[in-house]
């Protein structure tokens, strides 16, 4: 029988078993449970004006379609609000599920170059938003310290804080993405 | 927020001292990590920050209080990971070895308007002395001072007034909007990467706010101040016309003005959207 509806075929190679797990272990526990309610999207202030579809995503992710899910730019349309895990009647932590699925992405190399920016000056200053000279003289004015006590006036902090960025490995993610990138 | 509103800054250092509140500075902080972006990218890496701003607060012996919804969901959130997962807190302990950092997680965070809420709409009547009369808020919660409801301690997961009633204690009117519980958009690295949606949300909440005729918004976070501020500015470009000039104010500049404080020292002469038609008005 041939009709003039085209179906989405999903391929045996393109079903990774084991993405399911690692999501359930990295802590959106219930996921399994989804019923496909479609509530996490009609909550979502993304998906009021974008083709994100929450619903769709979390049934991608248990369908085991990995490299769909991760290299997908919906991924980063999700603002974390939260609406979506507070209304699921299943109690999926839906906003985690999706942290969870972008951490894997950027350890694959999926990430967006301004996230890249951001996370290079976190490296740098200890700030995802350093200071500028238009706050600096802001500051001034208003009889405030020119610099915040932060890791912007204490270079040891700044250390520290960068010590602590070489230990999770956060460095080298970046800067790892950044050779890919560049 | 000291590096991109230092105004409201100003506002908080003025203003919560005449509440009996005494702020001492955390040398050598950092950012919290923001919870959309590096949580995002790297989930250890945010734990671990995060922990070293709190390991601070706690090795001074004091609560962690934040006047940015984005720090406030990071602290909550970093808090409640490793209470319910001590592992964590080991994993954090481990990757703090020889930092002299002493970190037990038995630290508070909290949020500025938290502790303003603790203090009651009551006890702010009792401060003000200049009545805010005719004047139409539009209240914005934000997002990640209430959710996860489960981490937060307000008594409600839902329909939230404690923001209202303490707008209200300044004589100002809280004035109901459509979707007034709504995201702003800028959160979860959508605002970074991709403008025009994040835009897009902040226009409907905005649309929604004209609409009830508010004669300024009021927030508690430095991200959605900054999401009102510049998307109003950005909206009126594309638009060629001034539609969207509606003053994006945080509750200390509000409580301050009440209290009699200047504008100048509130730092309210130092805005995107000009607030001088909302002062006209609360001056006379």
């Amino acid at each position: 029988m041939t009709d003039s509806i085209s179906r989405e075929t999903i391929d045996n190679e393109d079903i990774d078993p084991d993405f399911v797990d690692t999501i359930v272990k990295a802590g959106a526990d219930r996921i399994r449970t989804c019923i496909q309610c479609g509530t996490c999207s009609s909550v979502c202030p993304s998906g009021r004006r974008t083709a994100f579809r929450t619903r769709e995503l979390i049934r991608k992710a248990l369908l085991g379609l990995k490299d769909e899910v991760l290299s997908s730019s919906d991924l980063w349309l999700c603002a974390t609000c939260y609406t979506c895990l507070e209304r699921c009647p299943r109690q999926i932590k839906v906003t985690d599920a999706i942290i969870i699925m972008r951490n894997i992405a950027v350890d694959q190399g999926f990430m967006l170059p301004e996230h890249k920016k951001a996370s290079k000056k976190l490296l740098s200053t200890g700030h995802a938003v350093p200071i500028d000279d238009a706050n600096r003289e802001m500051r001034k004015d208003l009889g405030l310290e020119e610099f915040p006590p932060t890791t912007h006036s204490n270079k040891k902090a700044l250390e520290q804080v960068q010590e602590i960025m070489k230990r999770t490995g956060f460095k080298d993610l970046i800067e790892g993405q950044q050779k890919e990138g560049d | 927020m000291p590096n991109r509103f230092p105004n409201l800054e100003a506002s908080i250092r003025a203003v919560l001292p005449k509440l009996g509140i005494q702020l001492e500075d955390i040398d050598g902080a950092s950012c919290c990590p923001a919870p959309g972006v590096i949580r995002s990218f790297d989930e250890p890496t945010w734990l671990a920050l995060a922990s070293r701003n709190l390991a601070l607060a706690e090795m001074s012996g004091h609560d962690l209080i934040t006047g940015c919804n984005g720090c406030y969901g990071t602290f909550k959130e970093a808090l409640a990971e490793i209470h319910e997962h001590p592992d964590r807190l080991k994993e954090v302990q481990k990757v703090f070895k020889g930092m002299g950092l002493k970190y037990d997680g038995k630290v508070e965070a909290k949020h500025i308007i938290e502790v303003i809420a603790e203090l009651g709409p009551d006890f702010i009547r009792k401060k003000v002395t200049r009545p805010i009369r005719g004047v139409k808020v539009g209240v914005h919660y934000g997002c990640h001072l209430l959710k996860p409801s489960k981490n937060r301690p307000w008594k409600q997961t839902q329909r939230h007034t404690f923001l209202d009633e303490l707008v209200e204690a300044t004589g100002a009117e809280s004035t109901k909007y459509k979707d007034s519980t709504m995201c702003c958009g800028a959160g979860g690295g959508v605002r970074g990467s991709q403008i025009v949606v994040s835009v897009d949300i902040a226009k409907e909440k905005l649309d929604n706010l004209i609409e009830a005729g508010v004669d300024c918004i009021v927030n508690v976070c430095s991200f959605c101040h900054l999401q009102y501020e510049t998307s109003q500015a950005q909206l009126n470009k594309e638009l060629g016309e001034k539609k969207y000039q509606i003053p994006v104010i945080y509750y200390t500049q509000l409580l301050g003005l009440a209290m009699g404080l200047n504008p100048t020292e509130l730092g309210l002469d130092r805005h995107v959207v000009n607030t001088q038609p909302l002062l006209d008005k609360i001056l006379g």
